[in-house]
């Protein structure tokens, strides 16, 4: 059929070390990226979505850790990579790009400076010939006067210019995959715009694979080809966008969508989701959105659905859906403890 | 931009050192105790018109003004007086006879304490409450608790009297100085090659060094750490491994280099101390230094020395301070003018 | 309105309150295990003349420089050994917690009170007070301690007043500096312009309504300098311009036993020992207490 997915993550576990005990962050998420593919990775503040790209790259430090799972990154699992090699990959062949520039670029050093790191750090360009990378970048990010840029420093910028920044050093090495950790959060409506085309732009130059993490369901529609939900350290909905939004199978994806304003349709009302998101140190047995669901059953109390396979290449874990199901996916690691 | 910054500082050290040479003048001319007498002391009899010769002489009886007036304008010309308990000798070349042992004494303490301080407060940031980092913050705790003098004696006794290893007072041992470039033993050996007189200068150096050093160490260990465990729990250190930076850089380079920046604050001060903890330790290991000049001279009320050894602390903490905002200043973009 | 305001204006976190702290602070083993010892030491200054063995200043001629009792030639009666006019180690280091102690105190309640006057007040009414206070500080700092408190003392002669004074010159600014930061900050915070507001007066304001909030660093800071006054009391007795010599004090102690370093080490060593005891349980505890107060502020 195609070829094997870029990224394949199985059933991933990350958790923290709490003084009131483990806190599982991310809890058995598994989600795939084909070549050249956005995936969004859409859910509220504090459902896991930052530790789960945390995990891929395998930058989760102390306390935390990945407890189970795969991380299979063009076939190979990352989770059995050394520390060297993992060096290796990061910013070579996947890349982060995080929300707010201005605390992730080091205050202290030059434009130049950072960006030249990671060519010389990969062996792409070093000296004179890294300048000169360096300012193919900043022009083909969209700055004006690259030369000078260069040589400024981050607090110099506006945060539009620092966000592309970032997203030059992201692609300077021409990574396969880009995590862009809301890229856009930090900036206003317009600049998003332009942010987004631009990433848009790289995707289709250098055939990038991105997950995009954001809350921002519009962003979600324009920019990208699939989506996964995620609540509470899991993921409870996958599907191409457009099925995604058109027809919700989760109910906290509908909950979702009911919270946005339509444009030109002022008379649909906004209903937020009743309730707060579960303690992750110690989640309810059965289904985590259960508590909050409209249409919540005894059995999601209970126990909690699996991964069920629906037509069109969707996934959806909830026991509304079980009829529509063509088959489980048995998640390695479990579902259940 | 730079000459303008350096220039305004300079000025704002006016004030300051006026001030200090003012309070000492008026501190010392308020204390009894005639320098006079002191000098005479010696000779015997004598008639009161030669006291009253000798303090002519000295410009000791007129008014408290004029005598101010007198003292600043002369040391704005590099003549800080004549030396009343050193028989008339100029105080500029008493100054300059001793000047190099204390400046080799702070120089010595000073690389000392960041040597050990600034690895220390590095690894102890890596994992806080972890084994090192324990250790390290009792022993940095009593290193700011330990009276400089006592431990001073402890380690006489025991590297010097018990051990044998290291001697317990002066210089260099007899005979040995090296021929004078710079004043420094431990420079003028190594530029003259002369490796008995470098390990003889170091030898009496290291116990006051060490001594000294130690309340340095101790502060901007803490400091360096605390701040270090700050930084590295920043965005730019996580973007830094992204780009997949081998740790070393990412601490050693992208975390010290803004950790140091409030680090550097401390190290200033600190030295400012080491100036004034001069004198005890060198009295202490008998160090022929400043510091004990100065003990020695306030004791026998020899103003213009006390005055002149004053100036010199005075000037050297302000230059130092204006060291350390420079220092910050180039490591910290984010404070450059314009 | 007064209500909404009330709500908003909570005084800070619980930890910034005195009752708040300690309850931070008692559950800190190493700070707690410090105030046992610094409570140790109260007991044994205010309880010296019960709990030393022999009289401090008393000389006892067939006894000079004994050892201490654990060691050959030592004798029960001199625990820690005796110096070389024959005076009771042990009993001389009993006394001498007195003298450090109301030293300190006195010293660090006096540089409270000028530090935190001025920094209200300079905090508070700014302009040109405020500047002359920075230059003021600023000369202050560039001074030399030693210097200073040598000349006084070699002014006076040994004079526990003086030795006070000289102990203060410095002191103050630590106290001025965190008062002034602090009440600047207040200056500004909805708490004191509602009072204003309602018409209260100035010395109301700063007393009633400022300072309160200003006391938990106070007391971190008075605690933490404890610990550099007693060392620096010590330094200067030492050099013998502390505390009159008639008067047992640790520092003048080791200075005593300095002559006799080679054969007789106890003499300088204990004193010392008690110095580096109290010190480090004072600033155990001072930290305890910034770490109680605000984490924030600790290093």
């Amino acid at each position: 059929m195609t070829e094997r997915p870029l990224l394949e993550v199985e059933g991933v576990r990350t958790q923290f070390a709490t003084y009131r005990g483990p806190l599982v962050a991310v809890d058995g998420v598994s989600l795939t990226v084909g070549r050249g593919e956005t995936l969004a990775l859409v859910g509220e503040s504090g459902c896991g979505k930052s530790v789960a790209a945390l995990s891929i790259m395998r930058l989760v430090r102390r306390p935390g850790r990945i407890t189970a799972g795969r991380i299979l990154f063009e076939g190979e699992d990352l989770r059995g990579k050394s520390k060297r090699e993992m060096q290796r990959l990061r910013g070579a062949r996947l890349a982060m790009v995080f929300q707010d520039p201005l605390s992730t670029l080091n205050p202290a050093f030059t434009v130049e400076t950072q960006l030249a790191e990671s060519l010389r750090v990969h062996g792409v360009a070093r000296g004179r010939a890294a300048r000169a990378r360096g300012i193919e970048l900043l022009d083909a990010m969209g700055l004006p006067a690259p030369q000078e840029r260069l040589r400024s420093y981050p607090h110099e910028l506006s945060g539009g210019m620092r966000q592309r920044v970032m997203i030059a050093i992201a692609v300077s090495c021409s990574p396969d995959l880009i995590i862009a950790d809301e890229p856009t959060t930090a900036l206003d409506v317009t600049l998003q715009v332009q942010i987004m085309d631009l990433l848009a732009e790289i995707k289709r130059q250098r055939r990038l694979a991105i997950i995009l993490i954001t809350h921002d369901l519009g962003i979600v529609s324009q920019f990208s080809d699939r989506a996964a939900v995620m609540y509470a350290g899991r993921i409870v909905e996958q599907a191409q966008v457009a099925d995604l939004l058109s027809e919700p199978l989760h109910p906290y994806t509908e909950g979702l969508l009911g919270c946005v304003p339509r444009l030109g349709r002022p008379d649909l009302p906004i209903t937020p989701i009743e309730g707060a998101v579960p303690d992750l140190v110690t989640p309810p047995p059965g289904c985590r959105f259960a508590p909050r669901c409209p249409r919540v059953m005894d059995r999601c109390i209970e126990s909690e659905p699996p991964d069920y396979r629906v037509r069109g290449g969707r996934i959806v874990r909830c026991y509304l859906r079980e009829e529509m199901s063509q088959g489980v996916l048995a998640a390695p690691g479990g579902t259940s403890p | 931009m730079w000459l303008r910054f350096l220039w305004r500082r300079l000025v704002q050290l006016i004030p300051v050192l006026i001030g200090v040479s003012f309070i000492v003048f008026l501190t010392m001319h308020l204390t009894p105790g005639d320098p006079v007498e002191h000098m005479l002391g010696q000779a015997g009899r004598v008639t009161q018109e030669q006291v009253e010769e000798l303090r002519a002489y000295y410009g000791l009886d007129r008014p408290f003004a004029v005598q101010y007036w007198m003292f600043l304008s002369h040391a704005a010309t590099g003549n800080l007086g004549i030396s009343y308990s050193h028989h008339g000798r100029p105080v500029a070349s008493i100054i300059g006879g001793r000047f190099p042992a204390t400046l080799e004494l702070t120089l010595f303490a000073f690389l000392l304490a960041l040597l050990l301080a600034l690895p220390a407060g590095v690894i102890a940031s890596l994992r806080p409450q972890g084994t090192f980092d324990r250790i390290a913050t009792v022993k940095a705790l009593i290193g700011i608790s330990l009276p400089g003098f006592w431990l001073g004696i402890v380690l006489m006794i025991v590297f010097g009297l018990r051990l044998h290893w290291l001697p317990i007072s002066g210089r260099i041992a007899l005979g040995m100085a090296p021929d004078q470039i710079t004043g420094l033993h431990g420079i003028d050996a190594l530029l003259t090659g002369n490796g008995p007189a470098l390990r003889s200068a170091l030898q009496h150096l290291l116990l006051p060094g060490l001594v000294l050093a130690a309340p340095m160490a101790a502060m901007v260990m803490r400091m360096l750490r605390s701040s270090m465990i700050g930084v590295l729990q920043q965005d730019y250190v996580q973007f830094a491994r992204a780009k997949g930076l081998p740790e070393t850089t990412v601490v050693g380079k992208h975390a010290l280099r803004n950790a140091l920046i409030p680090t550097v604050n401390i190290v200033a001060l600190q030295t400012g101390l080491l100036l004034s903890g001069n004198m005890i330790i060198e009295t202490v290991f008998q160090y022929p230094g400043l510091g004990k000049l100065a003990v020695d001279a306030i004791g026998a009320a020899d103003y213009p020395l006390v005055q002149a050894v004053v100036l010199i602390y005075a000037v050297s903490y302000v230059l130092l301070n204006l060291g350390a905002d420079i220092v910050q200043v180039a490591l910290d973009p984010t404070v450059r003018p314009g | 309105m007064l209500q909404v305001l009330a709500d908003d204006q909570l005084v800070a976190t619980s930890s910034a309150t005195p009752p708040g702290m300690l309850r931070v602070l008692s559950r800190n083993r190493m700070a707690m295990a410090a105030a046992l010892v610094i409570a140790g030491f109260l007991v044994m200054a205010a309880l010296a003349p019960a709990l030393a063995p022999h009289d401090p200043n008393q000389q006892h001629p067939e006894a000079i420089r004994l050892p201490p009792a654990w060691e050959r030639g030592g004798a029960e009666a001199f625990l820690l050994g005796t110096d070389s006019l024959g005076r009771d180690l042990l009993s001389r280091i009993i006394y001498g917690a007195r003298v450090s102690i109301m030293l300190g105190v006195a010293v660090v309640l006096l540089t409270l009170v000028v530090g935190t006057a001025l920094g209200m007040l300079a905090g508070y009414f700014g302009g040109p007070l405020d500047a002359v206070a920075s230059r003021l500080v600023d000369v202050l700092l560039a001074f030399p301690f030693l210097i200073f408190a040598l000349a006084i003392m070699a002014a006076t002669g040994p004079n526990l007043g003086a030795l006070v004074l000289a102990l203060a010159f410095k002191g103050w600014v630590d106290f001025y500096r965190v008062v002034r930061g602090d009440v600047l900050s207040a200056r500004g915070a909805a708490y004191v312009i509602a009072a204003r507001g309602l018409g209260a007066s100035t010395p109301h304001i700063l007393f009633r309504e400022i300072l309160p909030n200003v006391v938990p660093p106070i007391i971190v800071v008075a605690t933490l300098r404890m610990a550099t006054i007693i060392i620096a009391e010590a330094s200067l007795s030492f050099l013998g311009i502390g505390v009159p010599p008639s008067i047992p004090a640790w520092g003048t102690m080791v200075s005593d036993g300095r002559a006799d370093i080679a054969a007789a080490w106890w003499i300088a060593t204990f004193p010392g020992l008690a110095i580096l005891l109290l010190v480090l349980s004072v600033n155990l505890f001072g930290e305890g207490l910034r770490d109680a107060l605000d984490p924030r502020m600790s290093l």
